[in-house]
Formats: C-alpha cells, structure tokens, sequence
C-alpha cells in the first residue's frame, strides 16, 4: 500500500489546520454561510436532510487494518455507530457536528487519510478495480497509476474550479469492474500489438440525467505519457466545458456536442504542445510508488483446495471468492448486503472486525468496492473457513454477491436532500422478496437510484430502478438491459411507473420471464437482450 | 400553515421555528404567516440556523405535519433506522411520514 511521504502528511496536517480555522470563524460570525459553504464543501462535508456528512475519501478504494480501525472507532466517536460505503468507492458519515469536523479529520490525518475533494467540481477519488494487485485477469496492477494520478489530481491548481465534478477510473482488466466507460475518464492499461504496455482513454462516460458511455478516444497512449495525456483532456474541458448551466457541464456534454473526432483532435493538439512542457512526473516517483504496491509475503506451497463439507461455507465460497493469481490464494468479498439490510452501510463493530480479519487474514489490506462491499483481496484458502466462521456471527456471511440481493442503492429521500423518492426500503423489500433464490436467478446486478443524479448507478443495473416525484408522491420507473461491464450498456425504461410495493412486484415479473425464456447458462441481462423488451414489457403491464 | 425549518449551525440537526426559539420537534413548529423571511434573516444572522426555509404544513391529530414527504422525513429521521427517530418508542413513526 502507498504510504505517506513528509509532502503528503505535510499537505493534510495543513488542510485540517485550515479548516479548524475556518469552522472556528464560521462559529464566531467573521466567515458568513455563502463564503464558509463551498469551503466546507471542499473538505467533504455536507448539509444533507438530517445533519452534515462527511465524505471520506478511499483512494482507489484501498484501506489498511488501521485505516479502517479508524474509521470505525470516528462512527462510534462522531457519528451514531455506523458508516455507509459508497459508490465512489468512499465511506460516508451521516450525523456529523461541525464543531466536531476538524478534530474527525486529525484523527483521519493520523492514519494518512482526508475529506479533501470529496466534493466540489475538482477531479473526484479515483477509483480502480478493487481486485487490482490480486485478480488473476489483470495485465499489471493500476494502483500505481492510480496513486500516480491520486497525486497529480490533488490540489491540482488549473482543474479546482472545473466546470463540474470529474471521476476518473483506471483498470488493468479486461474484466472491467470498476464501471470504467460510465467515468468522465476510463483508463484501461493494456497491452498492443508490439507487445508494449500503454494505456486506452475512454472520455465523455457518466451516468446523471444524461447517461453517456465513454467513448475511446485513444486507444493507446504509453504508460510514461499518462499524466501529460490526462492533463490534455483535461484542459480541453476545462477551457470549453459549459458553465452557464450545470446539467450541461459534464465533460460527456461537451465531447457529445463537439464529436468524438474534434474533442480528440483538440485533445491531441493540447497534447502535443504539453509534450515540449515536460510535465509528466519524473520515472523516478512512479518507481517510488509502485515499490510500495510490492507483493505482500505470499507463502508457495499452500494447497489450493477447500474443504467444502459445510454447504452454508460452500455456498458462500462459490458466491463471494473470486480466483487470485497466487496459488493457495483467494479474494474474498464480504457483503454489506444482509437480507432486510442496509447497503453498503456497516456497523462501528463490524468496520473494526473487519480490520480486525484483514490483519489476521489478508495482509492487512482491504478494497471498499463500488458495488458497497468490503475485499480481503488476499486470503489463503485454509484460513476461508475461519474467517467465514468469524464473518458468519457478526452477520456479514451473506452469499449473494452479484446476485439480485447485493443491491446498489444510494442513500435516497431517507438521507439526500436531493433525492426525489427512497431507495433504501425498496431495496429491503427486493432482498426480502427474493432472499433465497440467489442460485435460482443468478447473476443479476440491480441498482436503485432516488433521483435522476443517478449515485445508485440505475442505467447500469441489468434491473435498475429511479425513484421520482410524482405529484409528492415517491415513484419507481424501472429499467431493464444496463450493464457496467466490459458489455456497458445503458437501462431502457419499461414504461409507466409503479408505488413502492408495485415495482417489487414489476421485478418479480421480470425475473419470472427471465426463468422462463433462460436458455442454457445465460444470465438475466443475456436473456434480455436476446429476447428484448417486449415479453417483459407484456408480462410486467400486460 | 407555514412554518420554518433549517438545521442548528453547530450540530447540524433539523430544527423548527416554536415562536419564540428553534425546536427539534416538528410539533413545536408554529405559523409564521407572512414573516418567515424575517425571521430567518435574523436568525441567519445571529449563526442559530442555517440554511432555513419556509414551508406548507397542516395542523392535524398527530400535530403539525409537513405537506411534503422531504420534511415528513426530515422531521423524523430516516424511515429505515426508527431507532436514531426522535420518536422511537412510537412504532407508527415510519408510517406518520408516508
């Protein structure tokens, strides 16, 4: 994991320093709410519906034992005993005081951690693959790029004030599962035809009201021009990305209006002059960094076999294990989607437990997912039955990863002061309802979005559902046929929309032509787009 | 009837204008008729609330009830953890707010 140098922690004591003044003049009067707003802004934390959050930012998702010790002793400290995971890879606060934001983030800065542009149209955390530096199916780990990129986005002079928010995503897999193509910048390290190692650069992806897949405008660019190329596109949207109307400002806006072809080409111009700049950093500091992505002390000669006569363990292993590229070696992935639960949300104890197993099992690393769970990305095989055992009763040994129960859902009209409807109890009703048939369905990704700002991913949900304001009234559109793959697609609405109760009963519906149209091994979302939206329309309103 | 809310500077949480101070309880809200831009400038000013705004409500049985589902729930805390309401011993909360 990347630690910390004298800039960085310099950086972050200096930023919690400034923001305890700033509270300190916001309290006393001298720094009015106009002025004292987007600077509280820039340090992640919010007034939403029922007091501030703070947004903690995860770089790429990745925590030590320490780290997420912290975090959970700050939602029992601070907050009211629990913290939510979120779709940006972060962990969010919901009962924050402001007279207690600076000393929350001290004791995040004693763990080399912060709140900084979590918010505010700057470049966003980055998030990558949470299975990067462990998955069997990557060409080189990303994280060093990801810091990489994590170190030139922070505090970055030209792009704080950009016209709108900007997520960026790197993946080194072809498995791609971090959402990369629905990023203002996806970059895919990959190998070309001469064998070299370079990058692809999807631009102008993102979900919101106006849902965009990215497209490529690169497709390969060498891995020591990446901060220069980055810089480009940047710059380009930064000099004519709209500012005279928000829901017009995202970079997707701007390279759909001017083309593909002539963003690129502006891109590639702005490129080739910051090329004579010499801004790339120095290969010297990504040497610096990837030492600290070295592999952990994997042991040779484990056995790569599990025990399986415990068929709850069994289950649990098919489901939430993925392959790791050491042998004896498996990547775990704890749910945060108990039946009935919350998603994404976990308890204080349940956060330090999980530092707690990541020390004694994984290295002393975990990955906060996109999809709202927890990785171990490195756990021998002979310890998974321990470690379930241990998950098992503090309740996060649900095995539906991937599966209808391992909802996104964003916090909603129950948390957002910009949601329009709730996601959270119609996620509960979609777990219970189908809690069980996990083998039954399979693999079936739904994401529940409150409002058309889309942070519950519903236009990549093979079912996803938004919540709007009919009249006052909460109602569920519902959207079948999204993915966020390496097969992206966008969700297409059915038709009319339905109460809390009805679209529980919608999507039943739909899962029952699935069943009855399934052909061989496909899944819901290959069946969909085999057969189309007709039979499920018919079934859903017929 | 219209009454005023916002959230308590320091500690963030939801508060009702009561007439003569700020409230956690939506009960204690009061019509403000016509004054509320008066009211929230002052208080604005003196760092009591922040981001403060008028809104319609009615007064009924169970008190004064917010029109819109975004204030009922302000009003009473998430509808999925009854338990963090101001009024968890009531089992009817999460209903009140639909």
């Amino acid at each position: 994991m990347y630690k910390y140098d004298q800039y960085d922690q310099a950086m972050v004591d200096a930023r919690v320093a400034e923001f305890r003044d700033q509270v300190r003049r916001r309290l006393d009067g001298t720094l009015p709410e106009d002025k004292f707003r987007p600077l509280r802004l820039m340090n992640g934390l919010y007034l939403q519906l029922h007091a501030y959050m703070l947004r903690v930012a995860v770089p790429y998702g990745t925590l030590s034992s320490a780290q997420m010790r912290v975090l959970g002793d700050i939602a029992d400290k601070y907050d009211r005993g629990y913290g939510h995971f979120t779709t940006r890879q972060n962990i969010q606060y919901n009962w924050i005081k402001l007279e207690d934001a600076p000393d929350i983030l001290a004791d995040l800065a004693k763990v080399e951690m912060h709140a900084i542009q979590t918010s505010g149209n700057c470049i966003r955390n980055i998030s990558s693959d949470q299975y990067a530096g462990a998955t069997a199916d990557e060409l080189i780990d990303p994280r060093p790029y990801a810091e990489l990129l994590r170190q030139w986005s922070s505090f970055h002079p030209e792009f704080s004030y950009l016209p709108r928010k900007f997520k960026i995503a790197v993946i080194a897999s072809a498995t791609d599962r971090a959402a990369m193509r629905l990023h203002d910048i996806g970059i895919e390290i990959v190998r070309n035809e001469q064998g070299e190692i370079g990058a692809a650069f999807y631009v102008g992806g993102g979900m919101g009201r106006t849902p965009m897949i990215a497209p490529c405008i690169n497709a390969f660019v060498p891995l020591d021009q990446l901060i220069t190329y980055s810089e480009a596109c940047l710059r380009v949207y930064n000099r004519y990305g709209r500012r005279d109307n928000k829901y017009k400002a995202r970079i997707k806006i701007l390279v759909h209006e001017l083309g593909k072809d002539e963003y690129t080409r502006q891109v590639e111009a702005e490129f080739a002059h910051l090329l004579s700049q010499g801004i790339e950093p120095p290969l010297a500091e990504l040497e610096r960094i990837k030492v600290q992505f070295a592999d952990p002390a994997f042991e040779t000669g484990l056995p790569d076999s599990v025990d399986r006569s415990d068929p709850d363990f069994a289950v649990w292993v098919d489901r939430n294990t993925a392959a790791h590229r050491v042998p004896g070696y498996a990547i775990v992935t704890i749910s945060l989607k108990p039946v009935g639960g919350i998603p994404g949300d976990a308890t204080a104890d349940q956060i330090r437990l999980m530092a707690d197993l990541a020390k004694e099992y994984s290295f002393d690393e975990l990955r906060v997912t996109h999809a709202q769970n927890i990785v171990l990305p490195h756990v021998r095989k002979a310890d998974l039955y321990a470690l379930w055992t241990k998950l098992d009763e503090a309740g996060l040994s649900t095995a539906n990863l991937d599966t209808i129960g391992d909802i996104i859902a964003c916090p909603g009209l129950d948390y957002c002061s910009l949601a329009n409807a709730r996601s959270i109890p119609v996620a509960q009703k979609i777990s219970e309802r189908f809690a069980g048939r996990e083998a039954e369905i399979g693999e079936l990704k739904l994401k529940i979005s409150g409002c058309i700002n889309a942070c519950g991913h519903h236009h990549a949900g093979h079912i996803g559902i938004l919540g709007v304001d009919r009249k006052g009234t909460e109602n569920y559109q519902l959207l079948l046929g999204g993915s966020e793959g390496a097969d992206t697609s966008l969700g297409q609405i059915t038709g009319p929309g339905f109460d809390e109760d009805g679209i529980v009963g919608a999507i039943e519906k739909a899962t029952e032509v699935y069943l009855a149209n399934k052909q061989g091994e496909e899944r819901f979302l290959d069946t969909y787009r085999r057969v189309g939206m007709a039979p499920f329309k018919e079934a859903i309103y017929g | 009837m219209k009454i005023l809310t916002g959230n308590d500077l320091k500690s963030g949480a939801v508060t009702w204008w009561a007439g003569n101070g700020w409230s956690l309880h939506v009960e204690d809200a009061v019509d403000v008729g016509t004054d509320a831009e008066t009211i929230l400038a002052r208080e604005e000013a003196a760092r009591r609330v922040v981001s403060g705004y008028a809104i319609d409500a009615e007064k009924t049985a169970d008190g004064v009830r917010p029109a819109h589902i975004k204030d009922r729930i302000r009003a009473v805390g998430p509808t999925v953890r009854l338990d963090l309401s101001l009024k968890p011993a009531d089992p009817a909360a999460g209903n009140w707010v639909i």
